[in-house]
């Protein structure tokens, strides 16, 4: 495996070399956003409480589990991304007032995304481990910079600035053409699906899809 | 009779059990499977997750931040008494699942579905879930706590008895493909297959089977035990692996429960307990005995009873009118 251990905020040369496949740690600082904040700033038009470029240009997909304490600190004990592809409608103008150039998250989205929202922006997209690894990217958080909105958006919406040392793994999901890892996998995978199917019979009542084929995905 | 303050500790100790200490069981099914698995990015995302339970219980940390939906079920022997009653011990759960949430910490996941309102506890309408069953001849409780990961994994159709086996296998290669894809449902899971009963019946004893029943488990009744294995057997030669990556690690486990349903259907439901397979169990005896476990023995042979009566465990009408 290539790993590859890289400084945020993420510059041009840093990206360029990423492959897709690659084991990534990063070091810097992340903040978090998901639906809650991206239709507060794009869908209601609410200024940012504070100017996204200064947040650097890493957004993750999560929601910690954190909780305030009484003396108004925070208890910060795993994080894990949420699923990144119901995102993907905000992303382009989020890229454009945000100056992000990597998302974190789970799943990632499709290569028609990364091509029409990603490329254009300079962006790729950084998949979690497993997904299940909190644990592990809860350690390589050092500090809880900031948190904002966290009234008006509750905990696991509100968006948390993150200093990160060591963190992660994250495998690089997409590059910048807009190729995507878990597209290139499914397409082999793909070869063999019709084969699993020989010989079992259709069942007697068939089910109304928005998808007919087994090569596709559902996201 | 078993104690309010007991329930409460024991309740809160196996939502941080469960939240922090994978369970043996799944671990070493995983561990197996990474021996087994031939391709590099999958191999990776095995040894990852390894790191990761081995980290969260170093560092007293939930192993996963999605701490999914927080629930009970709770197992009552016949004679058990809980000081109270069952009112209380409900009001006890709550207590334990709004505390679980603050000092573990969990996340806080539950919100009402309309207006996404959260009151940060985990607790709610019908929140936590607290499922129950009982036990002959016995005078203690046990309480599972099981924090499932919500969103993929999980589908449900009727098929009838004419589509047979074939059906049921389709519909399983269907769930596993739908949300095998990227690793959505965090594999390799413990898939749960429920099959029979109501619809609704389908659904939860499907989850049971997922959540409640441990690695290298077989039901007992051996033609189910065969399709179990064919079932596993089956997923893992999809070609696909966890994320979704090509591998054969997709089901660490297949578990089948049955119930009797409508003579025209077979309805089916397939769940996948992931990647952060969560549970924990304690025994709350009558003498404030407390004993803590991994497997749930949810599945008791009364449970899986399929006669009307059942030897010994409720004193004949006449005997309990007389007494
Ligand atoms: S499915 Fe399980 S491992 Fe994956 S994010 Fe949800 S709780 Fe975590």
């Amino acid at each position: 495996m290539k790993t590859k251990h890289i400084e945020l905020p993420l510059t041009d040369k840093s990206l360029k070399g990423l492959e897709l496949g690659t084991a990534v740690y990063l070091q810097g600082s992340v903040y978090t956003g998901r639906e809650g904040l991206y239709k507060r700033v794009l869908d209601q038009g609410v200024e940012p409480p504070v100017p996204l470029q200064s947040l650097g240009n890493a957004n993750f997909h999560c929601s910690p589990a954190a909780s305030v304490n009484e003396d108004g600190t925070y208890n910060l004990g795993a994080v894990t991304a949420t699923a990144s592809f119901r995102f993907a409608r905000w992303l382009s103008q989020w890229f454009e007032i945000s100056g992000c150039r990597v998302i974190i998250g789970k799943g990632g989205m499709t290569e028609d995304d990364y091509r029409t929202h990603f490329v254009p922006n300079g962006a790729i997209y950084l998949s979690t481990v497993g997904y299940g690894t909190g644990a592990l990217l809860g350690r390589g958080i050092k500090r809880i910079r900031d948190v904002y909105w966290l009234e008006e958006l509750g905990i696991a919406q509100a968006m948390w600035v993150l200093d990160v040392e060591n963190f992660g793994p994250f495998l690089v999901e997409s590059d910048m053409l807009g190729n995507s890892l878990f597209e290139r996998e499914g397409r082999i995978i793909n070869e063999n699906v019709d084969s699993l199917y020989d010989g079992l019979r259709q069942p007697a009542l068939k089910r109304y899809g928005e998808t007919t084929s087994r090569s596709d995905e559902v996201v | 009779m078993i104690k309010q303050d007991a329930i409460e500790e024991a309740a809160l100790e196996i939502m941080r059990r469960a939240a922090i200490v994978i369970p043996d069981d799944y671990k070493s099914g995983i561990k197996a499977m990474v021996k087994e698995e031939e391709n590099e990015l999958s191999r990776f995302v095995l040894e990852a997750m390894c790191e990761n339970w081995d980290v969260a219980e170093e560092d007293r940390r939930a192993m996963c931040a999605d701490t999914g939906l927080p629930r009970y079920f709770v197992k009552i022997g016949n004679e058990a008494q809980v000081e109270g009653g069952f009112v209380a011990l409900e009001r006890t759960l709550r207590w334990a699942t709004a505390r679980a949430t603050q000092e573990i910490p969990l996340r806080p996941n539950r919100v009402h579905p309309l207006s996404r309102i959260d009151h940060n506890n985990n607790v709610g309408i019908l929140a936590p879930e607290i499922e129950y069953t009982f036990e002959p001849d016995a005078d203690w409780i046990d309480i599972i706590s099981v924090h499932k990961g919500g969103l993929f994994g999980s589908d449900y159709r009727m098929l009838f008895p004419g589509d047979g086996i074939d059906g049921i296998k389709r519909f399983f290669l269907d769930v596993m493909l739908e949300f095998g894809r990227r690793g959505l449902a965090c594999q390799p899971a413990i898939v749960g297959v429920g099959l029979g009963g109501s619809k609704d019946t389908a659904m939860s004893i499907g989850k049971q089977a997922a959540c409640l029943r441990v690695v290298g488990d077989r039901n007992p009744d051996p033609e189910i035990a065969a399709l179990e294995q064919e079932l596993m057997v089956m997923g893992n030669n999809i070609g696909m692996g966890p994320m979704g990556f090509v591998g054969k690690s997709m089901v660490v486990d297949c578990h089948i429960e049955v119930a009797y349903t409508h003579t025209g259907g077979m309805p089916m439901s397939v769940h996948s307990f992931c990647l952060s397979s969560r549970r924990a169990v304690v025994r709350l005896g009558p003498g404030g005995e407390i004993e803590y476990r991994t497997d749930p023995e949810w599945f008791t042979p009364y449970r899986r009873r399929d006669t009307v009566e059942w030897e010994g465990v409720v004193p004949p009408l006449d005997k309990a009118v007389a007494q």
